[in-house]
């Protein structure tokens, strides 16, 4: 019954491919295939989206002791039906001076990257969309592409705000692609796989039947998962590291000159580059589809996936609600000075876990690793003793 | 299909590579130079090599790409300004392509038939890094942090 209930998506597709193949050509049947697949994800994620908009602002509104939007619908839930109308009929603006081309083509694209990012993603047993050996590489392949699609953005608009925008967004962005890449490799290398299936296989076993094996649970997959979800948090553009788009500075950065569906098209890949994101995370430290204790794997994987992405979704408004905006400098200083050797640290530490044994003592030595390496920084890093007139490089 | 695939994408990329050669603005050519590099991977996914056609994409678009359109942007203050022809340049590429094809046409090994190999996979790719190349990927390694270093070094504060 249960195992029935886990795979029910898997076996209607299997039926209607089957129903298909007798009537219709092969190459039909497969892009038939690829498209179930395509349109699923698109109709998951859309809904989730839809979603999200309207319970950040409801979770926004709780912290901010106040409602929320409440008016459309029972609980204000009808409320990304009535944005969505609103995005519609609004006019489309294109500034006269704008590179009409490259302007309309941004929001296509980033919204393109960002969707496909969501396919190498396992959502459940057997439920990856786009199976590839090299499935994590293909995720910051396509992700590393988005940098040019807010280069275009910010100089197709022909605006000094966008223009400066989207250089801090891409800066940002390149900055703290390589702690996040960096902070991926420690799993591909214990895991000795690319392959994100193979990643949450890795995974799915349970010491005393119900401590899970989830790299989270190891002294440096736990570093290289904080680290991986604060370079999450810039790369989708979340405060506290919301630069790019600080209103009080450059109005709202590469998507100043967006107005109606466009800005919409940008609003939705923001959002939907944080779900592939906290996937992505799922997939390589919270132990993927699989249950947090060995009785619960009766529920099926899916659920258990969409358990987790809601946590890591409320974790991201939970930290909007909370932290004030960082400054540019800092954002920079931090991913340097900080991130990018911790996340070195983190393959060190990988390693000694791997060869102390992936037992206890591994766990110690790998821990003693990161500690060193954490309080030396943090000593070499600390600014607080020098109190100094501040001094200006390009200012009097 | 793969025949039609590959109809598809040497079109795009053929389209891509010339509008590159010959956009007027110089920023439009580099954004077209991007969709050629996007249409190269492509040829290496249609080959079965996912492992190059992937780090074609990450490189080549997330860096190369990026570092194009940032050298443009700048260190010159006519990007908007319309290019003449350049004619120099259509002799040039006309004399690679001639000889290209004078030694593509000498060589001999294209009557021969090809060798049955087996599809690269990155676990492959990654054994033969550890293992046979260990020393020219630490030499890499060795190179891209002297780079590092010395790039760090020209935009540090000077201090006086």
């Amino acid at each position: 019954m249960s195992d029935s209930l886990d795979q029910i998506f898997i076996h209607a597709k299997q039926w209607l491919l089957s129903f298909m193949s007798g009537r219709a050509p092969d190459w039909l049947v497969q892009i038939i295939s690829s498209l179930i697949n395509i349109l699923t994800l698109l109709g998951v994620f859309l809904t989730l989206f839809a979603l999200i908009s309207v319970l950040e602002r409801k979770i926004l509104g709780r912290m901010q002791n106040r409602y929320g939007p409440n008016r459309v619908g029972p609980f204000g839930l009808f409320q990304p039906v009535a944005d969505g109308i609103k995005m519609l009929i609004k006019e489309d603006i294109v500034p006269a001076r704008a590179d009409k081309i490259v302007h309309f083509l941004a929001p296509v694209l980033i919204a393109a990257a960002a969707i496909l990012t969501l396919g190498v993603i396992p959502y459940g047993r057997n439920m990856t969309p786009f199976t590839i050996d090299g499935g994590i590489l293909f995720f910051f392949a396509v992700g590393s592409a988005t940098e040019l699609m807010v280069f275009m953005a910010g100089w197709g608009s022909n605006n000094k705000y966008s223009m400066l925008g989207a250089m801090r967004a891409i800066a940002q962005m390149i900055s703290y692609e390589l702690p996040l890449i960096i902070t991926v490799l420690p799993v591909v290398m214990i895991v000795g796989s690319l392959n994100p299936d193979k990643i949450v296989g890795a995974q799915a076993t349970y010491s005393l039947g119900f401590l899970p094996h989830w790299f989270v649970f190891t002294p440096w997959g736990a570093t290289a998962f904080i680290l991986f979800f604060v370079s999450g948090l810039v790369e989708s553009n979340r405060t506290p590291f919301d630069v790019p788009e600080g209103e009080s500075e450059i109005v709202a950065g590469h998507m100043t000159e967006y107005s109606g569906f466009k800005y919409a098209t940008f609003f939705m890949a923001e959002y939907i580059g944080m779900f592939a994101i906290s996937g992505l995370g799922i997939t390589l430290f919270l132990g993927g589809w699989h249950a947090p204790v060995h009785f619960l794997e009766f529920i099926p994987s899916y659920v258990w996936f969409f358990v987790k992405l809601s946590i890591l979704l409320f974790v991201y408004i939970w930290l909007r609600g909370t932290l004030p905006r960082t400054r540019i400098d800092q954002i920079m200083n931090f991913a340097w000075k900080f991130m990018l050797p911790m996340a070195f640290t983190c393959v060190v530490a990988a390693a000694v876990w791997h060869y102390a044994g992936r037992a206890l003592r591994g766990w110690f030595w790998s821990l003693a690793v990161i500690a060193v390496v954490y309080f030396t920084l943090s000593i070499l890093l600390d600014t607080r003793r020098k109190f100094a007139p501040r001094s200006y490089r390009f200012a009097e | 299909m793969s025949t039609v695939a590959f109809a598809a994408i040497a079109i795009l990329t053929l389209a891509a590579a010339l509008a590159a050669a010959t956009l007027q603005k110089l920023m439009h050519a580099a954004l077209s130079f991007a969709v050629m590099f996007v249409g190269i991977s492509a040829f290496f996914f249609l080959l079965g090599a996912e492992f190059v056609g992937l780090v074609q994409i990450f490189v080549y678009i997330g860096a190369v790409a990026v570092l194009i359109v940032f050298t443009i942007l700048l260190t010159r203050d006519d990007v908007g300004k319309v290019r003449g022809f350049n004619w120099g340049g259509v002799i040039v590429a006309i004399a690679v392509f001639a000889g290209l094809v004078w030694a593509i046409g000498k060589t001999k090994s294209l009557q021969s038939a090809l060798p049955q190999i087996e599809p690269v996979t990155v676990q492959r790719i990654g054994e033969l890094l550890m293992t046979n190349y260990v020393w020219p990927l630490q030499c890499v390694g060795v190179l891209l942090t002297a780079a590092l270093i010395g790039a760090l070094i020209l935009v540090m504060e000077e201090k006086n």
